[in-house]
């Protein structure tokens, strides 16, 4: 009997070509970091036990065009997003970027004390740092022999 | 305008990076006006001495290596962006100015102004009568 069996070869060009358009397909979607329906802007929450910290990614807005409010367990992230184009009459060749208002808010494990928020903001990240009250940190209970 | 003025350049394509970050396209608006070609490009999180521009003929190359923050004592709990690097280059139609190149960072999006270079005079040749 005679089995027919093509050899590797014949398989490596055609997966050549696959790889090369999934390559392709990656560059035109993958990499990119624009994600249009996605929200704005972009949070990463960070966790210990003394608090939370949420950063954000806010490039082109400045710390003090955010309004940062929080409301017993909520954080809210509120600002405007403007086209800043510097000069009086231009032609786009690319508009990639978003504009307009955004909002956000996100749910903390604990109620927060407005007082003790800080925020600051480097090279268009947006770092808020929550702390946790003292009367919600878990306490350590003694336990004494009788 | 008919001309386009800036096309995504190609090269590199398939090429792996050596550091074990991602490299990103930043997000880009690009517009002109008679004298200029202006650049906007988002790139978070990377401090200026972190950028690197170059125009190479006619292909301009922008990247740029963001500063991976993690707070002290912190872990990941949710996340919806990462730190990593960008890169992005554009094949430009029109002559540039190379020395006038103008590169702001402020606040995470890098500004460029390239002016255009501005094509030498006419000049009338004087035929002398022998």
């Amino acid at each position: 009997m005679i089995r027919y069996s093509p050899g590797l070869e014949a398989w490596a060009e055609p997966l050549a070509t696959l790889r090369r358009i999934q390559d392709e397909i990656n560059r035109a979607f993958g990499d990119q970091r624009w994600t249009p329906s996605a929200e704005f802007p972009p949070i990463n929450i960070w966790r210990s036990p003394d608090g939370v910290v949420v950063t954000a990614e806010i490039p082109g807005i400045p710390l003090g065009s955010v309004d940062l409010t929080v409301h017993q367990n909520t954080l809210t992230i509120k600002g405007r997003r403007d086209p800043e184009v510097r000069e009086p009459e231009v032609s786009f060749h690319r508009r990639e970027r978003t504009y307009g208002p955004f909002s956000r808010s996100v749910a903390l494990p604990f109620a927060v004390d407005a007082e003790k928020v800080r925020a600051s903001a480097q090279n268009g990240v947006l770092r808020i740092d929550l702390p946790r009250p003292e009367a919600d940190k878990p306490r350590k209970i003694r336990i004494n022999p009788l | 305008m008919a001309d386009m003025g800036v096309q995504p350049h190609a090269g590199e394509r398939g090429a792996e990076s050596t550091r074990n970050a991602p490299v990103f396209i930043p997000v880009t608006d690009i517009y002109e006006t008679d004298q200029a070609l202006f650049l906007a490009l988002e790139l978070p999180g990377v401090d200026p001495a972190a950028v690197n521009i170059t125009l190479d003929k006619r292909v301009l190359t922008i990247t740029g290596h963001s500063v991976v923050q993690v707070p002290e004592g912190f872990s990941l709990t949710h996340h919806e962006y990462r730190d990593g690097d960008y890169e992005r280059s554009f094949t430009l139609a029109e002559s540039i100015d190379g020395e006038q190149i103008e590169a702001e960072l402020k606040d995470g999006l890098l500004h460029l102004k390239l002016p255009k270079a501005q094509p030498a005079p006419a000049k009338s040749i004087h035929v002398k009568a022998v």
